[in-house]
């Protein structure tokens, strides 16, 4: 019985695994991660913005953790995503691995941007300065330099499975930044307050507080896949185009729509 | 796992393997500089560049702050709760600035003033707000309750007197 249910799974892996399949599934997938995260978003900012209370320290303007604490999260979701997709791509010689860590790393680099900009906007009237050098937003920082750089490094060389192959070794070394930038802030003194939600203890925010924050939280991780997704589908036609079944998606398409 | 895989996958670990040890041991070495700030019992320990500027952090002790009339100088203690440090500073502070809250403040230690301890003067004040998120009532009714366990304990302690 087990054995039936891993043969099967290692079934639907190589399935997902291969091109045409993939392109096949995500395109139904899509609309669903979509249309989800679209309705957790806008439940989650009303439900943050008009209806969860006002913090008895920060007033309102601890409302801009619904975006800067998903956003941060994210920054180093995707990155795991990056490293993980970086490694079964060198192992295992997948090629769909490496177009979802590339797929991953614009949408990475712009939570990051997202979460030190949300940051700042914060801490300019809650701490009274913008930007210090403290542990957690450097590494922060440098997470952001490692996704440019690896978007740098991907256009910069030319030979497509070249490329990969060094950037997903640029992912793997850079993922020991995840660490050091989840724990900067008990390691080391730092003006960023310690962790609220993810720690082993019971978090510290209110439950009427934390709901909000989970569902935009769960919304980011849907709109994530949904915009993963429809880049790698992308990308699978274009290194994919001189395949037949390409061409007749391709063809099959422009005839519904012509038609 | 065919033998090919097997030696990638190594690889992969020991690349994970000897850049998180290479990261180890650079953060260790670098330990003292990456912390952001010190703590009154840290530089009583000695611990603080002497005539160099360092950031100093704790809590503002209670019944400190005291304003100068002429103008925007504040002088308040900053406490661990086990050492305390005077420090004065000019200017504008931020808004979360008040006694009990966590702050940093940068500036030097400076020599000695009228009743011979050395004060800190700071050129910047920052707040460093806390991790807990709560509505105000919320924090109000904690308040309470610590208000009247202290008076269920002082209660108990006259008891067995």
């Amino acid at each position: 019985m087990i054995k039936a249910i891993i043969a099967f799974l290692v079934k639907v892996f190589y399935q997902l695994a291969s091109p045409k399949h993939f392109y096949r599934i995500a395109g139904k997938l899509i609309p669903w991660f979509g249309w989800f995260a679209a309705v957790l978003l806008i439940a989650g900012s009303i439900d943050g913005l008009f209806i969860a209370p006002v913090d008895y320290q920060q007033g309102d303007s601890y409302r801009i953790i619904f975006i800067h604490v998903p956003a941060a999260w994210m920054s180093m979701f995707i990155y795991m995503v990056m490293a993980t997709s970086g490694a079964i791509a060198l192992i295992w010689k997948i090629k769909l691995a490496d177009v979802i860590a590339s797929s991953s790393a614009p949408i990475g680099a712009a939570f990051t941007f997202l979460a030190l900009v949300t940051g700042s906007i914060w801490g300019k009237p809650m701490w009274g300065t913008w930007w210090v050098w403290d542990a957690r937003l450097t590494s922060e920082l440098i997470l952001l330099f490692l996704y440019l750089g690896y978007m740098a490094l991907e256009s910069a060389i030319e030979d497509p499975r070249a490329a990969a192959r060094a950037c997903a070794i640029l992912a793997i070394v850079g993922v020991v930044n995840i660490p050091i930038i989840h724990y900067s802030v008990e390691w080391w003194n730092t003006l960023h307050q310690g962790a609220t939600v993810s720690k082993m203890d019971k978090p510290s925010i209110h439950l009427s507080m934390l709901i909000p924050l989970l569902l935009m939280a769960v919304g980011f991780k849907l709109y994530y896949a949904a915009a993963v997704l429809s880049r790698a589908r992308n990308k699978v036609l274009l290194t994919e185009q001189n395949r037949t079944w390409v061409k007749e998606v391709v063809g099959l398409e422009s005839g519904v729509k012509h038609g | 796992m065919t033998p090919k895989r097997k030696n990638r996958l190594i690889l992969v670990l020991l690349i994970i393997v000897g850049s998180g040890l290479a990261i180890a041991l650079g953060a260790m070495a670098l330990k003292e500089n990456i912390q952001y700030y010190l703590s009154p019992l840290d530089v009583k320990a000695g611990k603080a560049p002497e005539g160099q500027t360092f950031r100093l952090a704790g809590l503002v002790a209670n019944d400190s702050v005291k304003r100068d009339k002429n103008g925007l100088t504040v002088h308040f203690d900053i406490t661990d709760n086990v050492e305390t440090i005077t420090v004065t500073y000019t200017g504008i502070l931020p808004d979360l600035f008040r006694e009990g809250q966590g702050i940093v403040a940068t500036g030097k230690l400076e020599g000695v003033v009228a009743d011979g301890k050395p004060h800190f003067m700071a050129e910047e004040v920052l707040a460093k707000h806390d991790e807990n998120y709560m509505p105000p009532p919320v924090q109000d009714a904690l308040d309470n309750a610590e208000k009247v366990n202290a008076e269920r304990v002082k209660a108990a302690g006259e008891k067995t007197q």
